[in-house]
């Protein structure tokens, strides 16, 4: 069965912004379908909200909408395509989902599109749990004994029969959303309350508890011929009870015999065969009782899932691509193998090295939320290690993590042990290794722990080892001593700490011993092939398989992890250095440990090392590449904290030194920087005591921004409006020291923020984008929409910004980006940060102008000038202006998206403090549609009648009123408290009185859950805010009204509301839009035609 | 912690820590890239001769029992490994795999770069080589090493053999509640099994499929197989070469079209040399559980289990009287043929799995059928049956 001839143009539909549980492991398989379907001739339309992802750049489809991934504006773009097919299965479960509204409200069979992957009866089988439960009793698999129920009571009533614990989950939300472990009647009914409203269906499942049992995956592929095989097994280090998502799992499985294996690949295929997914991948989990064998089938998603994109990167095996070519009609032994190239993809991929991946959380960030996993997903981003043994693959992966504290110097409580032990939370493996180091016995281990004895052995020997050598003299260690601990992969800062040495010390004495690392190739057969693809992983063998390449080669530093602040943006300029790289003839060779991203496709750089992003590891693969340059801008902070000792060590770092780098982050410095350029920045000082801190915070003026130094993300600011505020900050938020001072600056109130990200040549500088942000400074940068061109700057504030930014960049020698931060207060325009690197707004600018910016920046670090790239740019530039900025052809308004519903107590209020997951963009006309358009991506879709209810403090009061009578104009009603409505009403603005919430009821959280409101504009009253603020803004966010907490939102919601009632549903390609450009931009990187060829060839 | 060596005819040595017995063996090294299933392995009487190479780098994690034994005892001479777990960890588990292999008398050679060695073998295909836990002479091993039986030419299949005629009728036991094994029902057939170095898992197997199995010494002779009155006669696997095993393919040729014939690896091997085709050795052969063969009947893929060192010669075979049925995709060998005129199949790899994928099972069934068929004692439309019987297939 070769590709099908019938089908021309497919449709692609993408899995929106990054959310916990749906992460870039879908631009990573959206990017591979896009590829592949475009090299075997088809044409390819895409739709995603998510503009930060490589699958949205214009290269790489024929026609990319950046459009809401709603049932009108998917219509929209169906009706004007007219696809032959729809790939639904690379877009994950949002994808998925969107499909299955596409296929009921008949949208696809009025166009005629045939839905491709999974069909909708097999979807349905799959995902409603009742039909699964039966289709797996038909082919005698068993589930957990469970019951649908769509009431508190009727959940009940199961747990009455069953007993506690029962687990609950809802249908139909991602990553188990709203699910949980009810261990009493009284969880039970706060969970359930909570997942009935989560559930789309209103419906949610109660099931027989299976904790402890072992948990296990397996990923699964069969094409329409029914050839099936699986790609991957997969063993849960946590055992059942946390979410795959939230466990550190290990591939292969390592605890089965080949029986109880083949016995679990049989029940898996069979399942696939019963479900009818027809062609594809697809995902089987399974739970096993470790006393008896007794397996259950927890159950299956039948398309690409975030596993199988570990899956791919654990065997080499491309499953998104290899799905895409069998969705279209081929068959697994028509597909070549591409590392092989000789054997064909219908075949079992066999692992001669362990991977373990572990996931990294940041319940810091959330407080309220208590740091306990479960069986709803709560981690942001995994790194994923490879090691030639498990103990060497978990000593990577530990490293990889960046928690930014070394194993060692975190200090572990030993009144918690027990608890950290039994109930799973983010700090259990730490606490695993403190509690053996304390000598816990394995089996006490096992009984509060439920983890396999095999893995609890293998960390005592990790712990064991190291103990082995505490206190011993580095050159007391031989060779033979330190290639076992080499071996078993503790890191050399380990073994400094263990012999008081340094790490470099430890690095020199090692090699010295010829204990050096070597390369080794995932190459899907375990050597019985040669491999012609440089996928390389360390190990301390016996030989070296990295073959390093003459010529000219550079090495990108990626940036790990995903994290809130650190994302897809940074995985996203880090593959277009790559493409960039290859395009200017250099070979690209990348370092990532995320096995999410687009930038660990062995596909994507001409070389990939698969590694922690430390100074031993990258300082070893420097070792064997010897590279011209390292590019360490484009990763985020993760690679700027290496770039200092890279270049210490005499690593040539290619682009902006380091050291101005470094400026930018130093208080003192930077600030000398500014006063001698003339740039003005909000006053401040530091300080390195409580009353210092009143006293500078009184020189400033209230209110204050605090915050401890070299921080990340906006960690730990608070807006301080009285002493008590940041006395209490000092005595309880921060750790401060003499070289470590809190910075206090004057908080700059009602200020209007903008991001400018400008390439600089070190001569030239080019502004891409000035960004005005919707809600004003106060809302940290990723936190808040911005808009693109700037709607509401003065042409002297917006000269300034030009002349500064180009000074800035000019002072600081940048070479290749810049992003500099303002904040905008009457008429003056203050700098908050310059950031002299890639920033997370580089992908949206991009999107917005049309113009490859990492390419242009890889070009200067190169040496070239921008003047070379006139071309890139020609015809998109505003020149009347002192400095060049580049144009914009519409409104382009990015809004970022919360976790929030994950973190059911948490206060939603936006602050400095960064807390957003992921973004969309919205295109239009005019502002007012493209901000709708955001907010309906971000799931806030705005209302267009029902009931406003207004509270805002008195320095809003004034512009409360204008807004409320454009509501009123709109045809809503409005609610407001007393002091607005009080306002409102002498402006003759009709509105009704409510009570505030400690007046008594009902009160607008009673009025909002009786779904009365539709809306919330709630500006809090400067100060900490009130309880019961946060408790009506905890509800908005439980039952997905939108809230509003800030003036300028308000503003802009009123003109998306206009544009709501005023313009059309429509969409545009950003290839139309950007028509106009003089040349086609294109990366070699992903020149639609290479799908299939590995670029190491 | 005691030094284990692997010593190379091509002088290559690897040193790595001992495990198992304390002792010397010599012999073919070999490597398996199976990720699960090392105890199956460690008992396939098929390794004789051989010191095994494993690739999954975690052996011992699940330790041993009696149940996955595919022999009375283990028949690798030695194994090699990355790392050797000292704990086992499974329900199932009865002893660690190091003491199984301990008291088997088989010496393991842990924390070798298993990887650099199987590159090795790769390019220079498989050599002889001593495991020594015993000596510290690494000279005098590669001296051993070189001196030992070359594999090609040796006949090990009547070593490994049965010394009596004994009868078989146990099936497979469940590893777990969750383990459905359909009942074998009635007995329908009397098969007679050619013992080379069979499989355990291959007799379950047939019992499955409704017979009852005599298994045979394989210096029997054609004429007290059919006066055994058997439904069909088995050729098993077996380690060495098949070409010097000139009695036991006289054998074959004499009950050829006289009782249906099922043939596996050696098995395959012997027929193949009985119709008058050529054997030859593989550069490293082909041992693992991963390998895609099409059946070229139902034009569709098993992922099948491997073990051999030498294959049959597709050319060498007369396309008039025999019909390619089964294609390996890695390397295009030939994996299973069948006779034109006579109820006579085999493949050369592992239906019965153990350790490996479940695909092939349905040729159990198929021998079944055939056997029904030959009942009416007619060539012909068992030729036909076994093709109708493989139409369904695999499952
Ligand atoms: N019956 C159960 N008892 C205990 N834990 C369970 C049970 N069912 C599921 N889990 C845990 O919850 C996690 C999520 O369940 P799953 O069905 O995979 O939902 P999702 O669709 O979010 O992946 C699983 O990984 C498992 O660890
Ligand atoms: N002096 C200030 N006045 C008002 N808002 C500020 C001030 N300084 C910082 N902010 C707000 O705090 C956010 C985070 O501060 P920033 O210095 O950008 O930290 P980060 O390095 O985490 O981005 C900014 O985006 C801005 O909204
Ligand atoms: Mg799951
Ligand atoms: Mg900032």
């Amino acid at each position: 069965m070769p590709r099908r001839d019938d089908l021309h143009r497919i449709l692609i539909v993408g899995s929106g912004p990054i959310v916990i549980g749906q992460a870039c492991e879908f631009d990573y398989s959206g990017v591979q379908a896009c590829k592949s379907l475009r090299s075997d001739g088809y044409e390819v339309v895409l739709i995603n909200s998510n503009p930060a992802t490589i699958m949205t750049d214009p290269e790489m489809a024929d026609r990319t909408y950046v459009e809401p991934l709603s049932l009108e504006f998917a219509e929209e773009v169906i009706r004007r395509e007219r696809p032959d097919a729809l790939l639904s299965t690379v877009g994950g479960q949002t994808g998925l989902n969107l499909s299955v509204a596409l296929a009921e409200a008949g949208v696809l069979e009025r166009y005629g599109v045939e839905l491709i992957g999974a069909n909708i009866e097999a979807i349905k089988k799959a995902e409603d749990r009742l039909l699964f439960k039966d289709a797996m009793m038909k082919i005698g698999l068993e589930s957990a004994r469970s019951q649908l129920v769509n009431s508190v009571d009727a959940g009940g009533e199961f747990a009455g029969k069953n007993g506690y614990p029962v687990i609950l989950r809802p249908s139909f939300t991602l990553g188990g959303t709203g699910g949980g472990i009810a261990y009493n009647r009284e969880e039970l009914e706060e969970i359930l309350e909570r997942g009935l409203d989560l559930s789309p269906v209103h419906e949610c499942l109660v099931e027989e508890s299976l904790l402890g049992w072992k948990e296990f995956e397996l990923e699964v592929m069969r094409d329409l011929a029914d050839n099936a095989i699986i790609i991957c097994s997969i063993e849960n280090f946590d055992p059942m009870g946390v979410h795959t998502g939230d466990s550190i799992t290990v591939a292969p499985a390592q605890t089965l015999t080949d029986r109880e294996y083949q016995m679990m690949r049989d029940a898996a295929i069979g399942c696939l065969r019963e479900i009818g997914v027809d062609t594809g991948g697809s995902n089987v989990q399974f739970a096993l009782n470790p006393e008896s064998g007794r397996m259950v089938i927890i159950e299956m998603n039948p398309r690409v899932s975030r596993s199988s994109a570990l899956a791919s990167k654990a065997t080499g095996f491309p499953i998104a691509k290899i799905a895409a070519r069998l969705a279209v009609g081929y068959r697994l032994d028509e597909i070549r193998n591409d590392i092989t190239r000789v054997t064909p993809a219908c075949f079992e991929p066999t692992l001669d090295y362990v991977v373990v991946k572990i996931p990294r959380w940041q319940f810091e960030k959330f407080p309220g939320a208590e740091p306990v996993l479960g069986t709803q997903m709560k981690s942001v981003g995994e790194v994923m290690s490879i090691g030639r043994t498990f103990k060497q693959a978990l000593g990577k992966g530990m490293r990889s993590l960046e928690t930014g504290k070394s194993s060692a110097s975190v200090t572990w409580d030993e009144a918690l042990l027990p608890k950290r032990l039994i109930t799973p939370n983010p700090e259990r493996l730490g606490y695993l290794r403190f509690a053996l180091q304390r000598s816990m016995s394995l089996d006490e281990l096992h009984d509060m722990t439920a983890i396999d004895p095999w893995f609890l052995r293998q960390v005592r020997e990790m712990v064991d080892l190291e103990a082995s050598i505490q206190g011993r003299q580095l050159d007391e260690l031989s060779a033979a001593d330190l290639l076992r601990l080499k071996r078993d992969g503790i890191s050399d800062n380990a073994i400094a700490r263990a012999t008081d040495t340094g790490m470099l010390a430890v690095r020199a004495r090692r090699k010295a011993l010829g204990v050096r690392a070597v390369f080794n190739r995932v190459d899907t057969c375990a050597a019985e092939f040669e491999s012609f693809t440089p996928y390389l992983y360390s190990s301390y063998e016996s030989e070296d398989e990295a073959a390093p390449q003459p010529g000219r080669k550079v090495i990108i530093l990626g940036s790990g992890p995903n994290r809130i602040g650190q994302g897809l943006e940074f995985d996203y300029c880090c593959c277009h250095a790559s493409f960039a790289l290859q395009d200017f003839g250099v070979e690209s060779i990348m370092i990532n440990c995320n096995p999410e991203t687009v930038s660990t496709d062995y596909d994507t750089s001409d070389r990939l090392y698969f590694e922690p992003l430390t100074l031993e590891e990258v300082l070893n693969i420097v070792d064997v590449e010897r590279p011209d340059g390292v590019i360490v801008q484009f990763g985020g902070q993760t690679p700027l904290t290496l770039a200092l000792p890279l270049k210490k060590l005499g690593v040539p770092i290619i682009g902006t030194d380091p050291e101005s780098i470094d400026l930018a982050e130093d208080r003192k410095l930077f600030g000398a920087l500014l006063d001698r350029l003339g740039i003005p920045s909000p006053p401040n000082g530091t300080a390195t005591s409580e009353d210092e801190a009143v006293a500078v915070a009184r020189r400033l003026g209230f209110p204050v921004l605090v915050r401890p130094s070299y921080v990340l993300g906006g960690r730990a600011m608070t807006i301080a409006y009285d002493d008590d505020t940041v006395r209490r900050y000092m005595r309880e938020a921060v750790v401060f020291s003499q070289d470590r001072p809190v910075l206090i600056d004057r908080f700059l109130e009602d200020a209007t923020e903008v991001d400018v990200d400008a390439l600089c040549d070190g001569e030239n500088v080019l502004i891409a984008g000035i960004m005005e942000h919707i809600e004003e400074a106060g809302v940290h940068s990723g936190d808040s929409s911005c808009v693109l061109p700037a709607i509401a700057l003065g042409l002297r504030e917006l000269q300034a910004i030009r002349r500064y930014t180009r000074e800035l960049a000019l002072a600081l020698r940048v070479i290749g980006l810049m992003n500099v931060q303002y904040a905008i207060k009457d008429g003056a325009v203050y700098v908050l940060e310059v950031n002299p690197r890639a920033s997370r707004t580089i992908p949206y600018v991009s999107k917005a102008t049309g113009v490859p910016l990492p390419k242009i920046a890889v070009g200067l670090m190169l040496g070239r000038s921008l003047a070379d790239f006139a071309d890139l740019y020609a015809g998109r530039v505003d020149n009347d202006s002192d400095v060049a900025v580049l144009r914009v052809p519409k409104y382009f308004v990015k809004s970022p998206v919360f976790p929030f519903s994950k973190f059911p107590g948490v206060d939603p209020a936006l602050g400095p403090e960064m807390r957003s997951t992921g973004e969309v963009m919205g295109v239009g006309e005019n502002f007012g549609e493209a901000f709708a358009k955001a907010q309906l991506s971000a799931g806030t879709p705005l209302p267009d009648k029902g009931t406003v209810f207004i509270s805002v403090n008195d320095r809003h009061k004034g512009d409360a009123v204008d807004i409320a009578r454009r509501f009123v104009e709109f045809g809503f009603r409005i609610a407001a408290t007393r002091g607005t409505a009080a306002v409102l009403k002498h402006a003759n603005v009709p509105c009704r009185t409510v009570l505030k919430v400690n007046e008594g009821r009902p009160n607008p959280v009673d009025l909002l859950k009786a779904g009365s409101l539709q809306l919330l504009i709630y500006t809090s009253t400067g100060a900490h805010s009130f309880p019961d603020e946060q408790e009506l803004r905890r509800a908005a966010v439980a039952h997905r009204i939108p809230c509003i907490t800030t003036i300028s939102a308000a503003k802009a919601a009123a003109e998306a509301v206009a544009s709501r009632n005023r313009d059309p549903i429509r969409v545009w390609s950003l290839q139309e839009i950007h028509s106009n450009a003089t040349e086609p931009i294109v990366s070699s990187g992903v020149r639609a035609g290479d799908g299939q060829h590995a670029k190491g060839a | 912690m005691n030094p284990a060596l692997l010593a190379l005819e091509d002088g290559t040595v690897f040193e790595g820590r001992s495990f198992g017995a304390r002792t010397e063996r010599t012999g073919e090294v070999v490597f398996n890239t199976a990720i699960t299933g090392y105890q199956e392995i460690f008992t396939d009487p098929s390794y004789s001769g051989q010191i095994v190479v494993l690739t999954n780098p975690q052996i011992g994690n699940y330790g041993a029992n009696a149940d996955d034994c595919e022999a009375a005892q283990p028949w690798i001479e030695g194994l090699v490994v990355r790392e050797f777990s000292p704990l086992a960890s499974n329900w199932r588990s009865q002893e660690e795999a190091e003491h199984f292999l301990a008291h088997n008398d088989i010496p393991v050679a842990a924390e070798i770069d298993t990887r650099a060695l199987v590159r090795h073998l790769r390019s220079r295909g498989v050599m002889r080589g001593v495991l020594s836990t015993t000596s510290a002479d690494a000279k005098e091993l590669v001296d051993k090493a070189r001196h030992a039986p070359s594999m090609a030419g040796l006949d090990l299949a009547t070593r490994v053999t049965t010394p009596e005629r004994y009868e078989w009728a146990a099936g497979v036991s469940p590893c777990s509640p969750s383990d459905v094994i359909p009942d074998p029902g009635p007995v329908r057939h009397h098969v007679v099994a050619y013992d080379f170095g069979i499989k355990r898992n291959i007799l379950r197997r047939l019992v499955h499929a409704g017979a009852h199995v005599t298994v045979v010494p394989a210096h029997t002779p054609a004429e007290d197989v059919l006066a055994l009155k058997p439904d069909g006669v088995f050729l098993s696997n077996g380690p060495g070469d098949p070409e010097p095993l000139h009695y036991q393919q006289e054998q074959v040729r004499k009950l050829i079209g006289k009782t249906p014939i099922f043939g596996i690896c050696l098995g395959q091997q012997i027929l193949g040399l009985a119709v008058g085709g050529r054997t030859y050795k593989l550069k490293f052969g082909h041992r693992g559980a991963n390998h895609p063969v099409l059946n070229r009947i139902t034009n569709k893929v098993e992922i099948t289990s491997h073990n051999h060192g030498f294959a049959v010669d597709p050319e060498s075979l007369n396309p008039a009287e025999v019909e390619l049925t089964h294609i390996n995709l890695n390397d295009n060998t030939l994996e299973g043929f069948r006779l034109r005129n006579h109820p006579v199949f085999c493949v050369q790899y592992h239906p019965e799995a153990a350790p490996g994928p479940h695909d092939s099972h349905y040729l159990f069934d198929q021998f079944a059928r055939t056997m029904d068929e030959f009942r009416g004692a007619d060539c012909q439309s068992a030729r036909r049956s076994a093709t109708g019987a493989s139409e369904e297939a695999p499952r």
